[in-house]
């Protein structure tokens, strides 16, 4: 295979692998953004602490990867509740500065206790055999914990699509999204509704946090650091869109990956300048409502 | 009654109206006695505290930092994440021009770093302030990032991270050689920081200061009787913009260093948080909220950093749900309950 073709391999798989990443933490902020019109710079933060919940069971109680990735969401998930109930929901009707602050407050608290918890140098977690390693596909070897996470990503892909686009609670979801005065005029519980929203999408993010940590590492900064990159894909995947999520994960994925292969020292200038231009010209995103 | 024309009855009218807008203009715009509380408590630490007036000068950058950010936030409500944007390029205009060109006069760079800063407010303001919500957001932090990171891809002019060490700035008006102690730094700060202050009172008490509230208060409205609110809000993030400049390059030439971290979204909310601890839109909480914020940081980072940051996250939470208009904003309440109380 000629050089250039390896290389664009391996960014479009690279890509692949960290879009679905960047899709899992961020549909959840996505939805309830769409919902509420609610500016969650806390986010990370249930992505962080999912990661650090991974990092105890596997390393504190020995427990395998996997296991301990579905007990950090359910757990990250039910935490949530308790601050969309107690906190959030106070602020619902408040403007966008009141949320920023509120939400970065719990982020900073969020990111200190990380630090007194864990110390501040990055984790990493013990992965089983058959996540270690490369992965033959023939014509090339890819490794096997970014496959692992394509096709994690492409199921719940699958399985997200069937419940928003097939359920009736999706449904329901989907018109609170639309028009939420109208939703609660027919009768739905959009309240109810944003809770569960919400406890799912702080669920995903927690997952996505337990599967960065073999991507990035983990340390308290992870909270803020990888915020900005959730937000860029939310606001120009447009709010409340489940395609327009995954779209943006694509192209921010795929074109930071490229970017960094072809020019390191550029950092994440790519992605940022993407965000700009696509929010300048559609300014709700690919798949936004203007 | 009838012998005056409608007319002219509809001029008297306008006249009286507009006699009272200005009386109450004018009587709002009164220097008022308990204003030069902060100047004093200002030049009294000049005295007390003479050997820490290099940390002085460093509150007193960000009380202009926060009153600059106070005139687009606490007054034309914009809510921005990038302000740091403008303080990063007051600061590395100031900076490049000591390191690269050897532009070391500290009152002129000044000038420069207005310059510099302002023309990047009013560009990013023009395209940037059409939109609103979490797109603005997006776009503010998105543009101060992209600064940050063009500046690590020219690191062989900004120094990248390591940013640009042991700068030399000539003695201020050529008179004044900088001491050890930065006592000759926090009166030039000082002195700056009042000249700004003047600028952004006038400002706000004027008839644009008015309609930049009305835009605050209600966007809608303010289109509806035809206020050009695009061009005033670039006008006023143009010049806050400027201010944030010269807050950026009196913080380089008062470290004598600078480096790219000044672009850091942690700069960005730093300085929203002190204005918020203080009070948005009302000139002193810029003032409180810095001063109070630095004095906590200083004596708890040393204790515990960890410990200082959970405690400015609680601190912001109690602040969003019990003090929304900041302490000042508690203050006003107190004294209200108190006459309240008394009669």
């Amino acid at each position: 295979m000629p050089q250039f073709a390896i290389i664009a391999v391996s960014i479009l798989f690279d890509g692949l692998a960290y879009a679905m990443f960047l899709f899992i933490t961020s549909v959840g902020l996505s939805i309830t953004m769409g919902l509420m019109g609610f500016v969650n710079l806390a986010h990370g933060a249930f992505a962080m602490a999912g990661g650090y919940v991974v990092v105890s069971l596997t390393r504190t109680l020995g427990l395998d990867f996997v296991p301990s990735l579905v007990i950090a969401s359910v757990l990250v998930g039910a935490v949530s509740v308790v601050f969309e109930r107690g906190l959030y929901r106070r602020l619902y009707k408040a403007t966008d500065l009141e949320q920023v602050l509120l939400t970065i407050g719990i982020a900073f608290m969020a990111i200190a206790t990380a630090t007194y918890l864990y110390g501040p140098i990055p984790k990493s977690v013990p992965l089983p055999a058959w996540l270690q390693g490369d992965i033959n596909l023939g014509f090339r070897t890819f490794p096997s914990y970014r496959a692992f996470l394509v096709v994690l990503g492409l199921v719940l892909i699958a399985v997200l699509w069937y419940a928003f686009e097939r359920t009736n609670i999706g449904a329901k979801i989907r018109a609170a999204v639309d028009n939420r005065r109208m939703a609660e005029s027919v009768g739905i519980n959009v309240d109810l509704l944003f809770t569960l929203t919400f406890a799912v999408g702080s669920g995903l993010a927690a997952l996505g946090g337990g599967l960065a940590i073999q991507l990035f590492g983990l340390s308290p900064s992870f909270a803020v650091l990888y915020l900005v990159l959730f937000l860029i894909v939310v606001a120009i995947g447009g709010l409340g869109s489940l395609k327009g999520t995954l779209l943006a994960a694509l192209v921010v994925g795929i074109v930071d990956t490229g970017g960094k292969y072809m020019l390191a020292e550029a950092g994440g200038f790519f992605i940022y300048a993407i965000a700009i231009v696509v929010l300048l010209i559609k300014p709700a995103g690919f798949f936004g409502r203007e | 009654m009838s012998d005056v024309p409608a007319q002219d009855r509809l001029s008297v009218d306008k006249k009286v109206a507009r006699d009272r807008a200005a009386a109450y203009l004018l009587s709002r715009h009164h220097f008022q006695w308990p204003e030069a509380l902060p100047w004093l408590f200002a030049i009294a630490a000049f005295f007390v505290f003479p050997d820490r007036m290099t940390f002085g000068s460093q509150v007193l950058i960000m009380v202009m930092f926060a009153l600059s950010l106070d005139l687009i936030l606490g007054y034309a409500g914009i809510v921005t994440l990038g302000h740091a944007a403008f303080f990063g390029l007051g600061a590395y205009t100031v900076g490049l021009g000591a390191a690269r060109l050897g532009w070391t006069e500290p009152v002129s760079g000044l000038f420069a770093a207005a310059f510099v800063a302002g023309l990047g407010g009013f560009i990013t303001g023009w395209f940037l302030l059409r939109y609103r919500g979490l797109t603005l957001l997006m776009l503010t932090l998105a543009t101060a990032i992209m600064l940050q990171e063009t500046g690590n891809l020219r690191s062989d002019l900004s120094g990248g991270y390591d940013g640009l060490p042991g700068l030399e700035f000539k003695p201020l008006f050529g008179l004044f050689e900088y001491d050890l102690y930065g006592h000759t730094n926090y009166l030039y700060v000082l002195g700056v920081l009042a000249v700004m202050f003047y600028l952004v009172r006038r400002i706000v008490y004027s008839p644009f200061g008015q309609a930049l509230t009305g835009i605050r208060e209600n966007v809608r409205r303010m289109n509806a009787i035809g206020s050009p609110v695009h061009l005033r809000l670039v006008t006023v993030y143009t010049i806050a913009a400027a201010i944030a400049g010269v807050a950026g390059a009196l913080f380089t030439q008062t470290n004598a260093y600078v480096t790219l971290t000044v672009f850091d979204f942690d700069n960005s909310a730093k300085v929203m948080v002190m204005l918020i601890l203080g009070g948005t839109g009302r000139l002193y909480g810029a003032f409180l909220g810095a001063v109070v914020y630095m004095v906590l940081e200083d004596y708890f980072s040393k204790l515990s950093p960890t410990f200082w940051q959970f405690g400015i996250g609680l601190l912001l939470v109690l602040a969003v749900l019990f003090a929304r208009r900041g302490v000042l904003g508690l203050f006003e309440d107190a004294s209200k309950y108190l006459k309240r109380f008394r009669s």
